[in-house]
């Protein structure tokens, strides 16, 4: 099973507002509101760290929930996000460079 | 307050939000229009801080037949254009030129983008399409697109209210609090707004409905909200981040929800 590495879009902006994860394509305008678990993992999308261990490290112990079923949610959050062009999901650590 | 410096250059000054713009021109007739249209607004050309040189055009000019606006980085510098104008903005001089017919539409929409950008670019507020009146000293903004209600409940507003706007709200972070200011920039109610300002109290969206009723709006459509109300003209992917960073700060420090109002003075009863 390989690893996924996700990093926020190059051309997005993002701002913490009250628990929610606010972001926004700069290319359209479009508006995105993020909710409690999938701010932790946009806050810990670096690009270098797996996502596996992000959910593990961050997820779990917050929200008390099955590693696996977590894990799946994030995978599926991770694509569509991904779909929506605000994230980028990779098998591979992400460079800045790659973060188009 | 006008000024006619030796080379025969009439000068007047503009000062919407604390941001004083100094215009120049050699025509007399637009001078005396413009004195006419900003009167409430008029100041001293010497306390200005951007300036803009008008030249007015031959009758014939036209630049395309067509009323869109086009805003676009050129280099250093900002272009705007229009079926009625041209103008150039250079954002670090704080300077521009403009060429368009001696009316005031093209110097209204001149300085609605110039304050934009400003205002983009410092991060510190925004123009927005949003009606604004002070009560009891606090300024209240009533946000919404065309139809929305902006005039109507600016002209419901009871006697001790004080018009800044039914169109074009102006909105700027002075220290810790953000402030509402008066425009020149009219609606339907076609009056000018008051020179004075006030810091925000509460932003309210618009809808029209069968019942007064104020609703929460959660952050991020507040955020959303604001963005599509916001004044910005200009097709630039930075400025467009700095925007949203300011409407987000701004989401975060004043009350927003969503009234619903019918069209009678009643409502009013809901805004203290």
């Amino acid at each position: 099973m390989s690893e996924k590495y996700i990093k926020p879009s190059r051309n997005i902006a993002a701002r913490m507002l009250d628990d929610e994860m606010i972001v926004m394509s700069v290319r359209d305008s479009a508006v995105y509101s993020l909710n409690a678990t999938a701010s932790v993992i946009w806050s810990a999308a670096d690009g270098s760290t797996p996502l596996r261990e992000i959910v593990a490290s961050k997820v779990v112990p917050q929200f008390e929930v099955e590693p696996e079923v977590a894990y799946q949610d994030a995978l599926e959050l991770v694509e569509e996000l991904a779909r929506e062009g605000i994230l980028v999901v990779a098998d591979h650590p992400i460079k800045q460079q790659d973060s188009a | 307050m006008l000024s006619q410096a030796a080379n025969e250059t009439l000068e007047i000054g503009i000062d919407i939000g604390r941001l004083p713009i100094a215009v120049q021109t050699d025509d007399p007739e637009y001078i005396r229009i413009l004195e006419r249209r900003f009167a409430r607004f008029q100041c001293n050309p010497a306390a200005a801080v951007a300036r803009l040189e008008l030249t007015v055009a031959e009758p014939s000019f036209s630049i395309g037949d067509d009323d869109e606006l086009k805003v676009e980085r050129a280099g250093t510098q900002w272009t705007m254009r229009r079926g009625d104008f041209a103008a150039q903005w250079n954002p670090t001089e704080r300077r521009g030129e403009v060429r368009s017919l001696p009316f005031h539409y093209a110097l209204d929409s001149v300085l609605r983008i110039v304050h934009s950008l400003v205002l983009a670019e410092t991060g510190e507020g925004f123009l927005l399409h949003s009606a604004s009146v002070i009560r009891n000293g606090r300024a209240f903004l009533f946000s919404g697109v065309s139809g929305a209600g902006k005039t109507t409940i600016s002209r419901l507003a009871p006697a001790d209210a004080t018009l800044l706007s039914d169109e074009i709200s102006y909105v700027r972070l002075l220290g810790e609090r953000y402030y509402a200011f008066g425009t020149p920039f009219a609606g339907d109610l076609g009056v000018s707004g008051e020179n004075v300002m006030a810091p925000l109290h509460t932003i309210y969206f618009l809808n029209k409905g069968e019942h007064n009723r104020i609703s929460p709006v959660s952050p991020a459509a507040a955020v959303s909200t604001l963005l599509r109300n916001v004044l910005f003209f200009a097709d630039d992917e930075s400025l467009v981040g700095r925007v949203f960073q300011t409407a987000c700060e701004f989401v975060s420090r004043v009350p927003v929800f969503e009234l619903t109002f019918r069209p009678d003075a009643e409502v009013w009863n809901l805004i203290r």
